[in-house]
């Protein structure tokens, strides 16, 4: 099993703060205007199909790319297209994006209806059709990840309920609310994939939906519930193949290369939720956290609702507020302007005082090797920052720093307080900088 | 709701609550029982000389970063850990002008001159005290027997190791540490109470003195040597516990560590049982030192999928 001497992968032992695990999720009301960028996946971005002026329906198509890498952008509320424009995403990079003014009806698309799904080819193209990412945060178009060229590639299932973020309780409460949904989203995966194994994983610090999962599962031939230690991050694609299978996802690999597909427990429930209803993704299940919270619970919000509405929603903020962010504390996104939209792959909001997140002093290097001990997926931290250092990328090429998932355990767990996972990043920049060299010559 | 004075940074937002500081400190406290020990051992002159080397090695190093302009590092504690540990290499007769002899070499020479703290080839403590064994032989050797024992500091060249060859000293009295020596290597117990206490705060694993102690004992066995005597007389307590698991001077692997008590292990025991000197464990923890760049890259753990190429 686990080697070891070959890599210590220890992971971070961040604190969990689940305070939301029993706040049963609350719907938020229909926002007054939603603001829909036309990127929330990773891929290409789509490109807005309405016009000012245009009248949408509850599920109406707002966005579309003929690219395979993109997934349509629908509508979250009725009414009116109120502006066509540009908003800049949190990385820096601008995109279109649509403004839609409610006009508080809710009325569905005349068009919606559950998708008629006979064949592989059928389901793949409903499963583009309902505009599904991946919904534990990285966003990846689901229609492609579940489009193989050969479906003898792939043997084994994982269903990511790991949800080793700190704060977050968006999953669990999926699982507590919703099961049916996962079981039923489960099974048509297999039934349409012809997937034999399917394997949950969850981390033992949510002992309640673990229970839950066991319970769901009896009588199921082929499907297991795998309790993971509740170290982070246990819910990393590859760590959790490995985890679960004991199969290494080769360097650049995906996991369909050692037969593979790994999804999160909210994006199957939802997948279930389409093919019953034909209803878009529309709405998120949001973790509203963090000590600057008045009302920490779980919300259910419209994609394209503003931050600023959902943390009113919970009440505001008190306190020295820091930082904004969506996602988790280890890697979520940071929220320059609060009035951004919630987008498809948010799973929580945390405001978190300015005490907790305030930059602490860079020392030297004491080379104690935590970093090297607890990161997941055997790298060198320091190592590969001496070679950023030294600027020199072919060292940084040898220590593969391009494995690095930026989960930010280094970062966590370094004394000297050093951004270890930014100079990771920088790493991966100059490898792919002398890559592109060594091609041009 | 205007939040014009959000912070800009990267994820993660989070960290732990450990630190550079927090780390030396917790080597100091781990060190205060030998240091207690040493006072009730070899007197209060003891703890002069550990006060004088502490003093002396903040000094050096607070003047050198002055004078070349850079940051003052005082207050990460390091400077402080190398004086105690370079006071623990003395022994209690030691001239006061050679304890700040030592602390120059250790923080100026060897740390600072390198690149200060992180950066030193060698454990500055272990490079001071050959310096000094080898510049002053007769007073470095000029051990202190127990203050508590008749003859009150009486000077003397044997040290238990050159000792035990002839008459053999109680076990007992060689774990209490109630018997000739430098400052902070006599008393096992003590040393090994604070080696607990550093893995139990995970400051280090206990992985290095291990395998450096499990080498020695096997190596004493098959050379016909009593494992335990071995074990606790000398340096090798100290060496192992707090000079070889320095951080900047240790390899990072589990591989590596065993690999790096293995040799400091050989080391030793060929210095103590076939070469001129008795005491081998400075030596073996300076040589190991230098190849901790070779070990660390030779034992480099393997990144997940990493074992194929594209």
């Amino acid at each position: 099993m686990k080697n070891v001497f070959k890599r210590a992968a220890k992971g971070a032992h961040v604190p969990h703060h689940k305070n939301t695990q029993n706040s049963a999720t609350v719907d938020m009301p229909v926002p007054a205007k939603i603001v829909l960028p036309m990127q929330q996946h990773i891929g290409a971005a789509v490109v807005p199909v309405v016009k000012e002026g245009d009248q949408v329906f509850v599920g109406t198509v707002v966005g579309q790319s003929e690219s395979p890498l993109s997934a349509p952008i629908h509508s979250s509320v009725s009414g009116t297209v109120t502006a066509l424009g540009e908003v800049k995403l949190p990385n820096g990079t601008k995109v279109a994006a649509v403004e839609i003014t409610s006009d508080g009806k809710q009325t569905l698309e005349p068009a919606i209806a559950p998708p008629e799904v006979t064949d592989y080819d059928s389901f793949i193209a409903a499963v583009r059709a309902s505009g599904l990412v991946g919904l534990g945060g990285a966003g990846f178009p689901t229609s492609m990840k579940l489009k193989l060229k050969d479906l003898s590639m792939v043997d084994t299932l994982i269903v990511n309920a790991a949800e080793c973020e700190p704060y977050l309780t968006a999953d669990n409460r999926e699982i507590m609310e919703n099961s049916d949904a996962i079981l039923a989203g489960i099974h048509a995966v297999q039934k349409w994939m012809g997937i034999k194994n399917v394997i949950i994983g969850i981390e033992r610090n949510k002992p309640e939906a673990m229970d839950k999962l066991f319970d769901l599962i009896k009588g199921e031939t082929g499907v297991k519930v795998k309790p993971l230690p509740a170290v982070y991050p246990q819910g990393a694609e590859k760590v959790l193949i490995e985890v679960c299978t004991g199969r290494e996802v080769p360097r650049r690999g995906l996991p369909l290369s050692v037969g593979c597909i790994v999804m999160n427990v909210s994006s199957i429930a939802f997948l279930a939720d389409y093919l019953r209803t034909g209803v878009p993704l529309l709405s998120r299940r949001l973790t509203v956290d963090g000590g600057c919270i008045t009302k920490p619970q779980n919300v259910r919000a419209l994609i394209g609702t503003p931050i600023d509405d959902v943390l009113a929603f919970c009440g505001g903020t008190k306190g020295d507020l820091g930082e904004v962010i969506t996602g988790g504390p280890m890697m979520g996104v940071l929220i320059e302007d609060t009035s951004f939209p919630i987008l498809k792959q948010n799973n929580g909001v945390l405001a978190l005082p300015r005490e907790e997140v305030l930059l602490p002093d860079v020392q030297p290097c004491i080379h104690c090797g935590r970093c090297i001990d607890c990161c997941p997926v055997g790298l060198s931290p320091c190592v590969i920052a001496a070679g950023v250092d030294a600027n020199d990328p072919q060292e940084v090429d040898r220590l593969q720093a391009d494995t690095c998932m930026e989960c930010g355990c280094c970062t966590y767990v370094c004394p000297a307080k050093r951004p270890v996972t930014e100079t990771m990043r920088r790493a991966k920049v100059l490898q792919k900088k002398a890559k592109k060299g060594a091609r041009g010559r | 709701m205007k939040q014009s004075v959000l912070l800009a940074k990267d994820s993660p937002h989070i960290r732990d609550n450990s630190s550079t500081q927090r780390i030396m400190l917790d080597v100091i406290i781990a060190l205060c029982p030998a240091a207690v020990a040493s006072a009730i051992i070899f007197g209060p002159r003891a703890l002069l000389v550990i006060g004088v080397t502490i003093f002396a090695s903040v000094a050096f190093e607070y003047l050198y970063c002055y004078f070349m302009k850079k940051e003052n590092p005082v207050g990460d504690l390091s400077a402080a850990v190398t004086g105690i540990l370079l006071a623990f290499n003395l022994p209690a007769t030691i001239p006061l002008w050679i304890a700040i002899l030592g602390s120059f070499v250790a923080i100026v020479i060897v740390k600072q001159l390198f690149g200060g703290l992180g950066r030193n080839f060698a454990n500055p403590a272990i490079v001071a005290r050959i310096v000094l064994a080898v510049s002053f032989a007769g007073r470095m050797t000029a051990y202190a027997y127990p203050s508590f024992e008749g003859g009150v500091d009486a000077l003397a060249s044997a040290t238990p190791l050159v000792a035990t060859q002839h008459a053999d000293l109680p076990l007992l009295q060689l774990f209490l540490g109630a018997h000739g020596g430098v400052l902070g290597e006599t008393c096992a117990a003590t040393l090994l109470l604070g080696g607990i206490y550093l893995v139990i705060r995970r400051v280090i694993t206990p992985t290095i003195p291990l395998a450096y102690l499990g080498t020695v004992a096997v190596i004493s066995l098959l050379a016909g040597q009593e494992p335990l005597v071995q074990l606790l007389s000398g340096g090798l307590m100290l060496g192992a516990i707090f000079m070889a698991t320095d951080y900047a001077t240790s390899p990072y692997t589990l591989a590596g560590k065993l690999v790096y008590g293995l040799g400091l292990g050989i080391i030793t025991c060929g210095i103590r049982f076939w070469a001129t000197s008795a005491e081998g464990v400075s030596y073996a923890i300076l040589l190991m030192n230098l190849l901790v760049p070779y070990i660390n890259r030779l034992t480099l753990q393997k990144p997940l999928g990493g074992g194929k190429k594209k």
